[in-house]
């Protein structure tokens, strides 16, 4: 068998896209928001889906595209967006001591595989994949895929069937009390809750000066009323201060006039 | 350059998959940090498929995004579903069995 030869354009290639695969990869680690994280990770497959063609693995790197980045990575999207941003996205340290261990462990983890790779793969050839992939590369994988492989291949497939039916499962969300009623909810508010909310909350925006969901409402004695912004709003800190949209001291001055 | 490169840096990725796990708090960023060291193993095995010049390597990457793909809709459903229960999606808050 003759050996492989890679060319300069491979090369370059992959001096290219690896280092800013290892940079995407490590930024994931480092940025604050996970839907950053997450289109990092999609940049990390897009790199590896090029290098899975220029290895002459051309089903595998379309496959690549459609199933991770396309698949996988929208439904991560998706469910970062209904989860939604809480406090889980700090990065500060919950158990002290753990990042300098887990960095130590890292790099001896990575130098030991480095180094075991770098002794057991020095003075062999590599073959290359022409003769394999002498028919195509798909009809090669199919091949193998329908005869030699073909228990793994049905396997899989009981796997893929028992996987979606953990999911129904799983996502099912059955009410263990009765839904109330609106009827219900209001003598709640009437019986329980202050009368100062029994109408409801507030809702946000100063009318006539600033009506954005952002702004807290004020209230007659000219403070903002928190209560009338979305929670979630809050605790990201997207609010705008709305006391600058106060009418100034016109009110209050009259007020104490009297 | 030789083909070897391509599994030096199947070992960095996953290596700094392996490090987000520990890391990270976030269960969805911890997930992700997995499918990374997935998609590492992926890269070696279609360099050793190249290497030793059969396909037999990428039908088993193959099995492995399969695999990858069941994982993440079962991992997802249950954070999901640790998520409508604490209403977090930290893993230090997920301490459910302990208390």
């Amino acid at each position: 068998m003759t050996p492989l030869v890679i060319y300069q354009p491979e090369a370059l290639l992959f001096w290219f896209l690896a280092p800013l695969a290892v940079i995407a990869a490590l930024a994931m680690l480092l940025v604050k928001k996970a839907v950053h994280s997450a289109l990092l990770l999609a940049w990390v497959m897009i790199t590896l889906a090029i290098f899975y063609i220029a290895q002459d693995a051309l089903f595998l790197g379309i496959v690549q595209v459609v199933v991770y980045t396309g698949a996988v990575m929208m439904l991560f999207l998706f469910i970062l967006m209904l989860v939604g941003v809480d406090s889980s996205d700090s990065l500060t340290e919950t158990i002290p001591g753990l990042r300098p261990i887990a960095i130590t462990a890292a790099v001896g983890f990575g130098g030991l595989m480095l180094a075991l790779l770098g002794r057991a793969t020095l003075g062999r050839d590599a073959v290359g994949l022409e003769q394999s992939n002498a028919e195509g590369n798909i009809q090669g994988i199919a091949h193998l895929l329908f005869s030699t492989y073909v228990l793994p291949f049905e396997v899989v497939s009981a796997l893929l069937i028992t996987a979606a039916l953990g999911a129904m499962v799983l996502a099912h969300h059955q009410r263990t009390n009765v839904r109330p009623t609106q009827r219900e909810q209001a003598i709640n508010r009437f019986r329980t809750g202050s009368l100062a909310t029994a109408a409801g909350l507030p809702g946000p925006g100063v009318f006539a000066r600033h009506n954005a969901v952002d702004v807290a409402a004020l209230l007659p004695d000219g403070t903002p009323a928190e209560n009338s912004i979305s929670a979630t709003l809050q605790a990201r800190g997207d609010m705008v201060d709305s006391s600058q949209f106060q009418l100034g001291k016109i009110d209050t001055s009259i007020d104490e006039e009297k | 350059m030789n083909p070897y490169n391509y599994l030096y840096l199947s070992a960095l990725l996953f290596t700094i998959g392996a490090v987000g796990v520990v890391v990270r708090r976030n269960a969805i960023v911890v997930f992700m940090c997995i499918e990374l060291m997935l998609n590492a193993g992926n890269l070696s095995l279609v360099t050793f498929a190249r290497i030793n010049g059969n396909l037999q390597g990428q039908v088993f990457a193959f099995f492995t995004m399969v695999v990858a793909a069941c994982e993440v809709v079962i991992g997802l459903a249950i954070i999901v579903a640790i998520y409508r229960s604490r209403r977090s999606a930290s893993v230090d808050d997920a301490s459910l069995l302990k208390r």
